[in-house]
């Protein structure tokens, strides 16, 4: 490849909203229901049903639209689009398209090159779709409309980024403003946060863009890695080879990792936007803006400094704890439950993740209640237990969200405080180990650490290992 | 006189004083229908059963006091764009052959707590597209007066249902007309309230921002008391108003003094039938009579409505009526090859070609390129109407003029030239772009007997203005039905059970 | 007739309107919506500049639900209507290739 080229991309994220119910009706938005249970008419398109919006989702476009910096449109007002799909009831899906909620707004990325901003063009309010199944028995497919009616909200982004590094850094802190604001828990597997990528490619230094593509059906930070290098690499083989890109919708299959086209000459995209009659528009007063603004919580940038601020955490430790909002969560909780910060970070640090990692799993599902492990953390500081046996309890926490006082209690694995006991033990592991006695009069310290550890495992590692310690020293030196 | 004579206050009153049962009302309703309907074809559906087992019930609450409304036990007929549970709902459409909610509208609920008796559904032009309804798909529906002629449009069946006493009153919609035109060709007595008075939950949209549901009856004393019955601030409807003013019954005052009436000149130029200019001007004379001030004005903008209101209704169809795809409810063609052909086909054998007509002017118009040039600009003459509308009515509490150029024409001579047939709307369309409440009484036959209609149309929730007025102008004429509205011969209401055993 | 349908409009709005018209249809087709659109271009006589386009006649906003969840299982209504139907799913023709 002789020419230098670069690659401009945009995105369309569409961000499930955690609200209760649906955008336009009552129906549930919980995940798992069989198939057309959280359905009502309004969700399912009957004739005669009518939408009534959800206020939540209002509140929560406004928190992300203030939360990305960007102007908010105070008189806002739903837009039908039109076009013929099973997985939309009413072949025309509510969405906004004149008067968005919000516009021309900003986040900051940080990849190796530095920091960047990339520019929201607008973000604005719509319904979800229902799911196809196909059905291998009948050869046909099948609509579930569960789906159908959740709230999303469509952030576009301004044609800014140049490489899948920056794509992957604005959506990580798209995600992380979105889960700090509790608006939607943007889960890319479950389908909660979903990007479409807008792609072109231009010779390097170019004014002008190039025709671009949209790629969809991304479900991973990876698929949209390999997507962008795919669709990058296809595009310039085209103008290399004096072809021509075709401005056009294709669908990535990250098995095979390449895409397809989806024209047909069924899909004429002329949606035909008018506002919908059957709504009437939102009108955002300042007030409201500034109760929004308000009620706004604590952001990661805040949070990473008061973490080293106020509880003298290292940056490396507040950068993890606050790269999850669950995981601040977790931590926030546990500390005004405990009052101890540090050891609150050191068990979330070591051994929670690396329980994460050995069952591959996010911090998001962690799902212990702060309680348990600040009173794991009291039974250390009391000397009800050792912190061996104190991993073992967490790692039970961890799994199955014991209550570490009755777990200690029905295991029997308090501290075994009880002297004449570990007397007992120690001489008796003496008698069998002379050798040891021997080595330790003769100057090997070493010989101790046998006996001790020998002892902890006769108490089956129930003894403070301090006790222990200065016990055998005594009687060695005997 | 036959107990299907009464209006439907009259019978309401009946039934409360324990002289007629609603179960012999509804008997005497089916009894009339079994005569006419092979005749006028007023109705999609007749729950004959559903009906007398619904009068029986309400009859006990009466008699047991939970029931006491002044429509208690009054049998209805309902426009069959409206949705009844379990009960068909086809829009008189191919393509809702089979349908049947699963929820009731709301407006027929509020009329089903007032302790209403529904017979059954009426026949109406597809999905309420046309002005004759010879677009159903369950064939055209007569007018009682001649039935060598239409009815009107779209709520036919509901109107010649009222006059020929196969129901005591009826519920129909009213998109550009559809209520108050066949009012006028069928001599009764139908109102189009504000947008927003009534809900539309359970109305299956034609165009959403101009659609309303109203009454339609033998006098204004009916209606006021159905309207009422009816108008709800309902969370369902986003576009519902919250109105505390919905009393409307209170406005049956034979009392014009002082009354300011306009008479638009642009409704009164070339197209318009001599007799009706002339029955309309004199029940002008009537109200003038009795003390309302009368004045002739020029409204302005008068031939803009009709194409505004097609550009507007159309692309709201088009919208609308998308959901009718064979995957959910109604028709699905029998063969077909893959998704889009089975979309095509279900579609289009399914909808008649008036709707197709519209669905097509409707995606035309909306279409990448079209949009400003036809949508954005109907919508701003609909405002430049608003304001024509808000001038009048700084000087006239109403507006008075006729609801249809013509008389009902003869079956047959409308559909073959739609623009023409969409002419005859001038009247009434503007009402609807406007959202004003308008209200069509009957002022008069011209000579082939054939019923005039008197439109009143008020300001924005000012209902009361035009219910005043046509009472006060009803008071001066007595109700006229049809001759075949006698048809079951004259017989005594307590007869009725007999009459009964004949429906069966 | 000032505005001329062309075969490829038509064709092209039955795609967007899903309607598959006869040939006899589509001469109908153009005739009636080169006539109505004739008709419809009277609105140019007006002079609408600066006039805000009405989509709602009243300044009615706001219209909200709270976000409680109302509704529960109520599939065998909802699918009660259907064409075709299978585990309490609507049936369709294939929509994936």
């Amino acid at each position: 490849m002789s020419r230098q080229y670069e690659i401009v991309i945009g995105l369309e994220v569409h961000v499930e909203l955690a609200t209760k119910t649906k955008i336009f009706c009552g129906c549930s938005t919980a995940f798992g229901g069989a198939p057309n249970t959280h359905t009502c008419p309004v969700c399912t398109g009957m004739p005669g049903s009518l939408p009534v919006l959800n206020k939540q989702v209002v509140e929560y476009a406004l928190a992300v639209g203030l939360a990305t910096n960007c102007s908010i449109n105070q008189f806002c007002k739903f837009d039908r689009k039109n076009y013929f799909y099973p997985d939309n009831p009413q072949n025309y899906q509510i969405s906004q398209l004149y008067l968005p909620i919000c516009h021309d707004g900003w986040v900051e990325i940080e990849t190796a090159a530095g920091k960047k901003k990339v520019r929201i063009h607008e973000i604005h309010m719509e319904e979800d779709a229902g799911k196809l199944i196909h059905d291998e028995w009948e050869d046909c497919s099948l609509v579930d409309y569960n789906r159908s009616g959740v709230p999303l909200i469509e952030i576009v982004s301004e044609p800014d980024m140049r490489s899948a590094e920056e794509v992957i850094a604005y959506l990580e802190k798209l995600r992380m403003t979105i889960q700090y604001l509790g608006a939607s828990d943007c889960k890319l597997q479950e389908g909660s946060m979903r990007a479409d990528v807008n792609l072109s490619v231009r010779e390097a230094g170019a004014a002008q863009f190039g025709t671009r593509t949209e790629m969809k059906n991304l479900n991973s930070f990876k698929a949209i890695a390999r997507a962008i290098e795919g669709e990058r690499t296809r595009q310039i083989e085209l103008l290399e080879d004096g072809k021509k890109v075709i401005q056009e919708t294709r669908r990535w299959d990250d098995n095979k990792e390449s895409s397809h086209a989806m024209r047909s000459k069924e899909d004429a995209q002329d949606y035909r936007y008018f506002p919908d009659p059957d709504l009437v528009p939102v009108m955002i007063s300042d007030e409201w803006l500034d109760r929004v603004r308000a009620a706004q919580p604590e952001l990661r940038p805040e949070k990473l400094a008061r973490y080293q601020e106020e509880y003298g955490l290292p940056l490396y430790d507040a950068d993890i704890l606050t790269g999850s909002k669950h995981l601040a969560d977790v931590f926030e909780a546990t500390v005004a439950l405990s009052g101890k910060p540090k050891e609150v970070s050191n068990w979330l640090m070591t051994d929670a993740m690396r329980l994460l990692k050995e069952t591959e799993k996010d911090p998001e599902d962690l799902n212990f209640t702060p309680a348990n492990l600040a009173k794991l953390i009291g039974l250390v500081d009391r000397n009800v237990i050792n912190r061996t046996v104190a991993r073992t309890v967490f790692e039970a926490i961890f799994r199955d969200d014991v209550d570490p006082e009755l777990y200690v209690e029905e295991h029997g694995l308090k501290v075994v405080n009880d002297e004449g006991a570990l007397k007992k033990t120690i001489e008796e592991l003496l008698l069998k180990n002379p050798q040891s006695v021997a080595d330790f009069k003769a100057g090997k310290k070493k010989a101790m650490g046998f006996i001790v550890g020998q002892t902890m495992r006769a108490m089956k590692g129930k003894a403070d290992p301090a006790v222990v310690n200065q016990l055998v020293e005594e009687l060695m030196s005997r | 006189m036959s107990l299907l004579d009464l209006t439907a206050v009259e019978l309401g009153r009946k039934i409360k004083a324990g002289e007629v049962s609603a179960v012999e009302a509804t008997r005497e309703s089916l009894a009339q229908i079994k005569a006419l309907e092979s005749t006028l074809n007023c109705y999609v559906t007749i729950d004959e059963d559903g009906a007398l087992k619904r009068a029986e019930e309400v009859q006990k609450k009466i008699e047991a006091g939970k029931l006491s409304g002044p429509l208690a036990g009054v049998p209805v007929a309902i426009k069959d764009n409206m949705c009844t549970e379990g009960m068909l709902t086809t829009c008189s459409s191919k393509i809702l052959y089979n349908f049947r909610p699963t929820f009731t509208a709301e407006a027929v609920a509020c009329l089903e707590k007032a302790g209403a008796v529904i017979l059954g559904k009426t026949n109406m032009d597809e999905f309420a597209m046309g002005s004759t309804t010879e677009t159903s798909a369950f064939g055209e529906t007569k007018n009682p007066w001649n039935i060598g002629h239409v009815p009107g449009g779209s709520s036919g069946g509901s109107c010649a249902a009222v006059a020929a006493n196969e129901c005591f009153y009826a519920l129909g919609s009213d998109t550009g007309g559809s209520i108050r035109q066949p009012s006028s060709f069928c001599g009764v007595t139908g109102i189009k309230p504000t947008y927003g008075t009534v809900s539309r939950y359970g109305l299956i949209a034609y165009g959403s921002s101009l659609d309303q549901i109203g009454p339609i009856a033998k006098d204004v004393t009916d209606c006021a008391t159905v309207l009422e019955a009816i108008a709800s601030y309902d969370r369902k409807d986003s576009t519902s108003v919250n109105r505390d003013d919905t009393d409307f019954t209170s406005a049956l005052v034979d009392d014009v003094k002082g009354m300011r009436i306009g008479i638009p000149r642009d409704y009164f130029g070339d197209g318009l039938n001599a007799e009706v200019k002339e029955a309309v001007l004199a029940a002008a004379k009537v109200l003038e009579s009795k003390g309302a001030v009368v004045e002739e004005f020029d409204l302005s903008l008068v031939e803009y409505a009709i194409p505004a209101y097609y550009v507007i209704a159309s692309a709201e169809a088009s919208s609308n009526l998308s959901r009718f795809d064979g995957v959910k409810y109604g028709y699905r063609t029998k063969e077909y090859d893959g998704l889009h052909n089975m979309y095509k086909k279900s579609r289009s054998e399914g909808f008649g070609p008036e709707v197709k007509r519209r669905i097509m002017l409707g995606s035309f118009v909306l279409s990448s390129g079209y949009y400003d040039a036809y949508y954005l600009k109907a919508l701003r003459t609909k405002a430049l109407i608003k304001q024509a509308f808000d001038r009048a009515f700084e000087k006239y509490d109403v507006i008075l003029g006729p609801a249809s150029p013509t008389t009902a024409p003869k079956l047959g001579e409308s559909l073959g030239d739609p623009l023409q047939m969409y002419l005859g709307d001038i009247y009434t369309i503007s009402v609807n772009l406007a959202g004003l409440p308008g209200m069509s009484v009957p002022c008069g036959l011209d000579s082939q007997g054939l019923p005039i209609g008197l439109q009143l149309i008020g300001d924005c929730f000012r209902e009361k203005n035009i219910i005043r007025a046509g009472y006060a102008f009803e008071q001066s004429r007595s109700y006229q039905a049809p001759e075949i509205a006698r048809s079951i011969g004259v017989h005594d209401p307590a007869d009725g059970a007999s009459h009964g055993k004949e429906a069966k | 007739m000032a505005n001329i349908i062309s075969d490829e409009t038509i064709e092209y709005v039955g795609i967007l309107a899903k309607l598959e018209l006869s040939d006899a249809e589509k001469e109908d087709a153009k005739r009636d919506m080169g006539r109505m659109l004739d008709y419809i271009d009277k609105l140019n006589e007006l002079d609408t500049d600066g006039v805000e386009p009405m989509s709602h006649v009243f300044p009615v906003n706001n219209v909200f639900r709270e976000d409680v969840v109302t509704n529960g299982d109520d599939r065998e209504n909802i699918i009660l209507n259907a064409p075709q139907k299978k585990d309490g799913q609507f049936m369709v023709p294939k929509t994936v290739e």
